[in-house]
Order: structure tokens, then C-alpha cells, then sequence
């Protein structure tokens, strides 16, 4: 029951994804970074079949990269969800990627944005959205407590609420998340909400 | 459900004296769960030329750059805007070229032709048109459309009449379909100038 949700504040956007790598019935970690940093000013939050929300999003990753070293400058986040949709919808009736796609990014001009793409290339810029089972909950505390222009602390207290409300509805909830954000100081782990640490391999 | 419903759409388009109208409803959602509520699903082709599109939203999107990828072509090849029926008939053939693989889509294409006669049309998937000379309708919302629109339709209405007219028929008929709604965009054409409306319904 993989969940990602973001949202955008006042000039930065946050993303927050579940942290748990499940195979049928049975978790393989519970500390799986879900939300990719694209470059310094993006991050790609992913949820859907683990193959496919790996490679796709490593195979996103590095096409924002060549682009920057092509061309010398990087791409907006409008243009690099563009990208994403395109590739998704190439691949749709060939050999789809199940993985949906919050793409959150500051660019200079523009200021914070966040991009919901589905997984079968719908794009829409949205200013908070969420998907898995944790939608059901998150969408509607968002749409409760959301407002324009959230400061960090509000933005973080409603992610807080969010994630409250999955760990306690949700039957089988994800024990930890990562809370990723990107301002004009670029894109960085912001903090993880763990209710179960992994215990580290023990060493020969 | 069937993949036509799976985003929700409403669109009309009716004909006045020297003008058209074309509305559309805002609402994407993914099945039960409403993802955004201010979706464009109207574009402009060239000043005189408008298509909405209805059905997977996905396709909406991929369908709508290749048709305007063909038009900035056609500018280009014959310096000058395509006419409505000719426009049409490249839809048409775009969509037959995917008949054994389709564009979940029914597009609603509503422009000025010859010496600003109005001109509308709709066709299904696999692009069989169905010109008309009141009124079109296409989405999930289709059936309510063709009553609310069959009762208040009048020919030759001014502008201001055709839009109150539109609005009214989109609205009445959004609000008996749960799939489609939060409110409708409405663009009136005439020969001098584009009026551009949001209206606000039943939000839910």
C-alpha cells in the first residue's frame, strides 16, 4: 500500500513518500528511498511496481542530466514533466510503466510547482495531490487544511497530520516515511517519520 | 467501467447567428477520486478554430499536441489558418489511422469557416463525423447533454443569449453526472472577438 503525497508552500514545494519495499506479504525493507532527486532543483516522488518505478525513474533521472550537459543550462520543471509524460505515453501502448509520478521543482522564474502523472500520462499541475490508498485520507486533510501560500512549519504540521492519519486508518499501513522538500536553496531530505528502525546487516 | 469514464468529461458546442459556443466542464478525476478541478479540456486551434476533447485524459493530451503539431505544420506549408471542415477531416483521419488501437477520445471541434459561418462537429474514437447544425455534444455527461441542450436551443441566438443558453445546458446536465462537474468553461466566438467564461456550479 504504497503512498506518496506532496504539496506546495510558500516558495518550496514538499514531497513525502512511504519508505517500505513489499513483496506480496512480505516487506523486504522498511527504509526504500522512493523520491529521486532529478537535479539540484526537482525531486520525483514514485510509487507503483518496484522494477519499473526504478528504471523509469533512473532512466528520467539521466535524461535530466544529459539535457543539462547538452545544453549547458537546466531543464524548467514544466519541461521535465513534459518529458516524463511523453515517455509514459510512448511506452503506454507498447510496454507500460506502472509507476505514478509526483514531480515537484523551483525554478528561478516561476517560483514552486508540483506535477501529478499518472501512470498512464496524465499530466495536471496541481497544487497538492496523492496517490495509493493513502489518497483517500491524505486528499481530504489536504483539502481541509490546505492553503496558499503555507509556511515550512504549517506545510510540515499538515504532512504530520497526513501521515497520523495512514499510520492509524490504513490497514496496512507503511510504519516509516521520508519527507523530501526543494526551494531556491535546491532539493534535500528534509526528515524521515520512522515508527520502525531497520536494524543494520550485522557484519561478519 | 467502461475506459470512456474512467477521467470524467462534458463538452458541448452550439451554433449561433454569426457565432459559436463551446463549453466544457473542469473536473479530472481517476474514477470515484477527483484529482483536480480546473482540467482544460477546450483548445484553441487558431483564433476562429476550437476542439474540445473528451474521454482518457491521456489521450486528450497526446491527441491534442500531435493535432497541433499538424496545424503549426499546415501554417507553415500554406501560410494561412485551416478552415473547420478541413480541420475535421484531419481529425478524422488521425483518429481512423489508430482503428485497431484508438484514441480513447470523442473530439468536439467548433470554429468560424467561410465568411464567419459557424461551423461544429463531433465524431466518435475511430473518427466517424457527425456534422450538425445546432448543436454537439460529447463525454460521460453526453445523454444529459442532448436533452438539457435539444429543450433550450434556439436558432440564431446572439452571443450573449447562446452563452446564457450553453451555460445553463452544461450545468443542468454536469449535475446528474458524478463523473463530471466542479463548475464549466465556456468560450463564445464571433467574428470579432472571443468571450472567455468560468462558471461556478454544484462543486461536487
Amino acid at each position: 500500500m504504497e503512498c506518496v503525497f506532496g504539496l506546495v508552500g510558500d516558495g518550496f514545494a514538499v514531497v513525502v513518500a512511504d519508505t517500505s519495499a513489499v513483496h506480496s506479504i512480505l516487506v523486504h525493507k522498511s527504509n526504500e528511498d522512493k523520491i529521486m532527486i532529478l537535479d539540484s532543483h526537482k525531486l520525483l516522488g514514485a510509487s507503483g511496481e518496484s522494477g519499473d518505478r526504478v528504471q523509469f525513474t533512473e532512466y528520467i533521472q539521466k535524461n535530466v542530466h544529459l539535457y543539462q550537459f547538452r545544453n549547458g543550462i537546466p531543464l524548467t520543471t514544466a519541461a521535465a514533466a513534459n518529458f516524463t509524460r511523453g515517455e509514459l505515453a510512448t511506452a503506454l501502448r507498447k510496454n507500460p510503466y506502472f509507476v505514478n509520478i509526483l514531480l515537484a521543482g523551483y525554478d528561478k522564474e516561476t517560483g514552486p510547482s508540483l506535477y501529478y502523472i499518472d501512470y498512464i500520462a496524465t499530466l495536471h499541475k496541481i497544487d497538492k495531490g496523492a496517490f495509493g490508498y493513502g489518497s483517500y485520507f491524505c486528499l481530504a486533510l489536504m483539502d481541509r487544511h490546505y492553503h496558499r501560500g503555507m509556511s515550512v512549519e504549517e506545510a510540515i504540521d499538515l504532512v504530520d497530520k497526513c501521515i497520523m492519519e495512514i499510520r492509524s486508518r490504513l490497514v496496512v499501513a507503511p510504519p516509516n516515511f521520508v519527507i523530501k522538500i526543494v526551494d531556491k536553496d535546491g532539493a534535500r531530505e528534509f526528515a524521515w517519520r520512522e515508527s520502525i528502525k531497520d536494524v543494520g546487516a550485522p557484519t561478519a | 467501467m467502461s475506459i470512456f469514464e474512467y477521467n470524467g468529461s462534458a463538452l458541448v458546442a452550439m451554433v449561433g447567428k454569426n457565432c459559436f459556443a463551446i463549453a466544457s466542464d473542469r473536473r479530472l478525476g481517476v474514477q470515484l477520486q477527483t484529482i483536480a478541478t480546473d482540467f482544460q479540456r477546450i483548445h484553441k486551434i487558431h483564433d476562429k478554430l476550437y476542439i474540445g476533447l473528451s474521454g482518457l485524459a491521456t489521450d486528450v493530451q497526446t491527441l491534442y499536441q500531435r493535432l497541433v503539431f499538424r496545424h503549426k505544420l499546415y501554417q507553415l506549408r500554406e501560410e494561412r489558418d485551416m478552415k473547420p471542415e478541413t480541420f475535421a477531416s484531419v481529425v478524422s483521419a488521425i483518429l481512423y489511422e489508430k482503428r485497431f488501437g484508438p484514441y480513447l477520445c470523442q473530439p468536439v471541434i467548433a470554429g468560424l469557416g467561410d465568411d464567419d459561418k459557424p461551423f461544429i462537429c463531433t465524431m466518435d474514437s475511430i473518427g466517424a463525423k457527425e456534422l450538425a447544425k445546432d448543436f454537439v455534444v460529447a463525454g460521460t455527461a453526453a445523454e444529459s447533454l442532448y436533452g438539457a441542450c435539444e429543450s433550450m436551443y434556439k436558432p440564431d441566438m446572439e452571443s450573449d443569449e447562446l452563452f446564457e443558453t450553453v451555460s445553463q445546458a452544461l450545468l443542468a446536465s454536469v449535475d446528474r453526472d458524478c463523473l463530471s462537474g466542479w463548475g464549466g468553461h465556456v468560450f463564445v466566438v464571433t467574428p470579432t472577438e472571443v468571450i472567455e467564461k468560468t462558471l461556478k456550479g454544484r462543486m461536487d
